[in-house]
């Protein structure tokens, strides 16, 4: 369903191109589980933002559901992102004036659903990631572990096919942490396209397969339950 | 969307930061309560003059010795001819559809009674004078229904000046002296007040003819037309000029009616009350700025709001239009206080001010708030529209 062909995607910094992506190809299927790894600044982020459509490849193809992306104008573009993309942040990006369900409710709101419906589907959203008592706490009141919980909610209230999550866990404990991965794959289980960023070798080895980058490459391509693959060459970097 | 969706979100997205609202909610309330003050005001002031012609009678005209309008050549004897009580009587006798006809002439003299004595404005006149001018009689009567050639010894005085000189006595029947003058006091007007620079409790009215022996005048101030209806009174002027002019042998008069003079004050008054409105309302337009600052400066803060709405799906017109709704909200809020409190003042300056009849017109509220909606769309566009453009990844990253 995610066919990426010769990807790249240059930033322009003063007279310095800076090659974030170069030459990507890959494709991802209905339900697949992937995580991307890398050392900072490998371009995994600008990878992730291109598949949510939130920002466009320098060159290449990226087909989406057999839909040629580029060619999609803004409206469009901002139907893919409200049906067919849900977004997980590290930093979580609850409006913090708002409560968790309200938060929750927001894609809905500006989708045009009717406020029955809505709140149906707040609550069984928020049921899912088991966070019904909380329902009417701002984000303040919340723990790192409950708001990104709030923020998963959000995500996926809107029945997107794929999950696009940048370092879900990057700002929780383990224990926290380890409940979104636990709904994450789950949600993974019941049919979902799953894309993580992570530095987290526990994350990763979730993953049905693994991309790793470097320099804006897919460097390697691992599966999951491989992880000293993936260890002898963080060794190898390191060595570099 | 639905609308009410819309205002739900915007209104919470002002709720946030209640100081910065409140503070550009002030702009607005002062504007528009200052536009609904000033054209109270002005409207008060209409009201006032046309209250004060109101009281001096209808359907009068009014002759002044002189002609006002300026002429091609000084003529011949460019001074003008006395305007007498032969004038006044010619227009009773001459033109039917005159109802009633008083001439008028005016001085100060001394007033005493016994040691008491007061300097003061002396109107001569004739009985027809108080039924064109609607003069309240508080005792006793009005001058004599008599012929105005015939001076009678009499004087009606003012509630004032009876008050100063009689100190308590009923000066009904008694004989004051006016000037050198004895004459005996029939009746004590109304309080009614200073009424077009002539304060009328504070005077005393004898007979015109006895006025102009005292102060040996041959020419009258001037002389009051009432007509029985408002429709002739174009035609009555036309033949009133018509007949003093040949009386005089040229036109040296001038003939003003009451309504001409009331339509150009009412006029002159309403452009001044449309000015001091249009005026205010430029302070709107500053209120419009300070709306336009807070929400730049709301953009800015709620820039990785915008990144994560447009990662939802949320789209560029949507993210406009719930700035613009925050900035209409804005608008229409202080709109409303801001009617709210000028509505408040305006009825407290009533209260305080009974005699001035302080009134905004309708036109002035519906200018004030639709200004005021209109400059809050309008300045709110600039900051909605740069929200509607952010990128979302740079939003989204805070940039
Ligand atoms: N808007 C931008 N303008 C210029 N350069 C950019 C921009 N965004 C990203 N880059 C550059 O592109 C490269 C890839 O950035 P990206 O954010 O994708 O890295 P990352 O793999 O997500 O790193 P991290 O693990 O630190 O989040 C980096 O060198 C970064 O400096
Ligand atoms: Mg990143």
């Amino acid at each position: 369903m995610i066919k990426l062909s010769d990807i790249s995607r240059t930033f322009q910094v003063g007279n310095e191109p800076v090659h974030a992506l170069v030459g990507i190809n890959e494709e991802i299927q209905q339900g697949e589980h992937v995580a991307i790894m890398g050392p900072s600044g490998s371009g995994k982020s600008t990878l992730l933002n291109i598949l949510g459509c939130l920002d466009k490849p320098s060159t290449g193809s990226y087909r989406l559901d057999d839909q040629e992306v580029a060619e999609l104008d803004e409206a469009a573009l901002t139907m893919v992102r409200r049906h067919q993309i849900g977004f997980v942040f590290q930093f979580f990006h609850l409006v913090h004036r708002l409560s968790a369900a309200e938060n929750v409710e927001l894609p809905m709101i500006f989708a045009g659903q009717p406020r029955a419906e809505r709140r149906r589907r707040v609550a069984s959203a928020l049921e899912a990631v088991g966070l019904t008592p909380r329902a009417e706490h701002l984000p303040d009141q919340l723990s790192g572990g409950e708001r990104q919980r709030v923020a998963l909610a959000r995500a996926t209230v809107m029945e997107p096919e794929i999950l696009l999550a940048d370092e879900p866990t990057g700002n929780l404990d383990s224990a926290s942490g380890r409940v979104v991965l636990d709904l994450l794959d789950r949600m993974n289980d019941e049919g979902l396209t799953l894309i993580v960023v992570t530095h987290d070798l526990k994350v990763a080895h979730r993953a049905d397969r693994i991309l790793v980058l470097v320099d804006g490459r897919i460097e390697r391509r691992v599966a999951g339950d491989q992880i000293s693959e993936i260890l002898a060459m963080l060794a190898e970097d390191d060595e570099a | 969307m639905t609308l009410a969706d819309l205002f739900r979100f915007s209104l919470k997205g002002l709720t946030g930061h209640g100081l910065r609202t409140a503070l550009s909610l002030l702009g607005v309330v002062i504007g528009v309560a200052a536009v609904l003050i000033l054209t109270a005001l002005g409207e008060g002031a209409r009201r006032y003059v046309i209250d004060q012609f109101a009281g001096l009678g209808t359907n009068l005209l009014i002759v002044v010795p002189g002609k006002t309008e300026t002429t091609g050549t000084v003529g011949a004897g460019g001074v003008p001819n006395d305007l007498t009580l032969q004038d006044a009587a010619a227009l009773v006798r001459a033109i039917p559809e005159i109802q009633r006809v008083a001439p008028l002439t005016m001085g100060t003299e001394q007033v005493a009674f016994g040691e008491r004595r007061r300097q003061v404005a002396i109107l001569g006149t004739t009985y027809d004078y108080m039924l064109a001018r609607q003069i309240e009689i508080a005792k006793g009567t009005f001058l004599p229904d008599e012929e105005m050639f015939r001076g009678s010894p009499v004087a009606v005085v003012g509630p004032k000046l009876a008050r100063e000189i009689f100190a308590g006595e009923d000066p009904v029947g008694k004989i004051i002296r006016v000037g050198g003058w004895r004459m005996r006091v029939v009746g004590v007007l109304a309080w009614q007040g200073v009424k077009m620079g002539v304060d009328f409790d504070d005077l005393a009215m004898v007979p015109v003819s006895t006025a102009m022996q005292m102060f040996n005048r041959t020419s009258l101030f001037r002389i009051l037309i009432q007509s029985s209806s408002h429709a002739d009174l174009d035609m009555l002027r036309d033949k009133s000029r018509q007949l003093l002019t040949e009386r005089h042998g040229e036109e040296d008069i001038t003939v003003i009616s009451q309504d001409a003079l009331l339509t150009t004050f009412s006029g002159i008054l309403a452009a001044l009350t449309l000015a001091l409105g249009a005026i205010t309302a430029i302070s709107l337009t500053v209120a419009g700025i300070g709306i336009m600052n807070v929400m730049l400066v709301s953009v800015s803060e709620r820039t990785r709001e915008v990144g994560l709405l447009k990662a939802l799906g949320v789209g560029r017109r949507q993210i406009l239009s719930v700035f613009l709704a925050e900035a209409a909200l804005l608008s229409t809020l202080g709109g409303l206080i801001g009617l709210g409190v000028g509505w408040s003042a305006v009825a407290v300056l009533v209260r305080i001010y009974p005699a001035f009849p302080a009134s905004t017109p309708n036109w002035a509220v519906a200018a004030a708030l639709t200004v005021s909606m209109a400059v809050g769309i309008t300045f709110g566009l600039l900051p909605a529209r740069r929200a509607s453009r952010l990128d979302p990844v740079a939003a989204l990253a805070g940039r």
